[in-house]
């Protein structure tokens, strides 16, 4: 039978590969988003789990919300790297050094 | 060992695999191809939590959506994959240690006897009735309002704010301003009168 462990196990290793893959890619502006995805899609997993082994709907509600949120965050953050890639000619993060941070 | 346990535990291989090939895969749109399996297998999961609704829209918006503007903006780029694949080797005993660490560190909370996660280890399965668009649609439109409208608004900035910092003008090309054509006057605007001298 199915166990919450089960899915909450799954969950952390979808957010550790994940994190995992910030610090290889750490140059490829488009790899971190991706990465960033996978991160929300494994707290997605755990928020459709505790739902499900709860029997409350509110916990999908809260997934519907991060969805929108993680939608729109993609949607700009893409316009943003080509605005970038338009004025820069690279995605290279450590070239983005024009604010002398 | 039940044929439900066994469909989740192929479809867990199957996601775990693909997002560690998305974070290791030299091409970009190979890393994001296996993005679209992940979210796949993970909606195909999300099925046999009973989460049906979300399932389909995670494949229908997410798939369907914004893995295609992310293949869309990855060939439109032409990046140099060689320099940004710099200094892969070297982050990757630091990654393998800082993942690792975190994955166990959060094994041990859940998987310890304090979590009470056995507490919930039999759920029974909603009958063939339960319509699970329906019970989060009543919760949704109900209790959920504002902060449904609230993501409809941030939707609404996400449109205006992509089409804004994409958009340019291009000098050379020419466009047609309606207000400046509504607004032009019979007389002065379209006639000029010209003084000239009496040429015979």
């Amino acid at each position: 039978m199915l166990a919450l462990t089960d899915f909450l196990m799954l969950g952390a290793i979808l957010f550790s590969l994940s994190v995992a893959g910030i610090f290889l890619n750490r140059k490829n502006v488009i790899i971190l988003l991706m990465c960033i995805e996978l991160m929300l899609l494994a707290v997605n997993i755990n928020f459709v789990a505790f739902s499900h082994f709860h029997g409350d709907t509110v916990g999908q509600v809260f997934v519907f919300f991060i969805l929108t949120v993680a939608a729109a965050e993609a949607a700009i953050g893409l316009a943003i790297l080509v605005v970038l890639f338009r004025n820069r000619r690279t995605i290279n993060v450590e070239d983005l050094d024009t604010l002398k941070g | 060992m039940t044929f439900e346990l066994f469909v989740f535990y192929v479809f867990s291989a199957i996601l775990v695999f693909a997002a560690a090939m998305v974070i290791t895969r030299r091409n970009p749109v190979h890393s994001t191809l296996f993005l679209v399996l992940a979210f796949f297998t993970s909606a195909a999961i999300w099925l046999l939590a009973e989460a049906e609704f979300l399932a389909i829209v995670l494949v229908l918006v997410y798939v369907g959506a914004v893995m295609v503007l992310f293949l869309f903006v990855v060939m439109m780029l032409d990046i140099d994959i060689a320099t940004l694949r710099a200094g892969f080797v070297r982050n990757l005993p630091l990654a393998i240690l800082i993942a690792l660490a975190m994955a166990v560190e959060i094994f041990l909370v859940i998987g310890s006897g304090g979590f009470g996660g056995e507490r919930y280890a039999e759920v029974m399965a909603h009958t063939a009735e339960y319509d699970n668009t329906a019970a989060l649609g009543s919760v949704l439109y109900t209790e959920y309002m504002y902060p449904f409208e609230i993501a409809a608004v941030i939707l609404l900035v996400a449109i205006i704010a992509a089409i804004g910092l994409t958009m340019r003008r291009r000098p050379e090309t020419k466009y047609q301003d309606p207000s400046r054509q509504v607004r032009v006057k019979k007389g002065a605007d379209r006639i000029s009168v010209l003084k000239m001298d009496v040429e015979d």
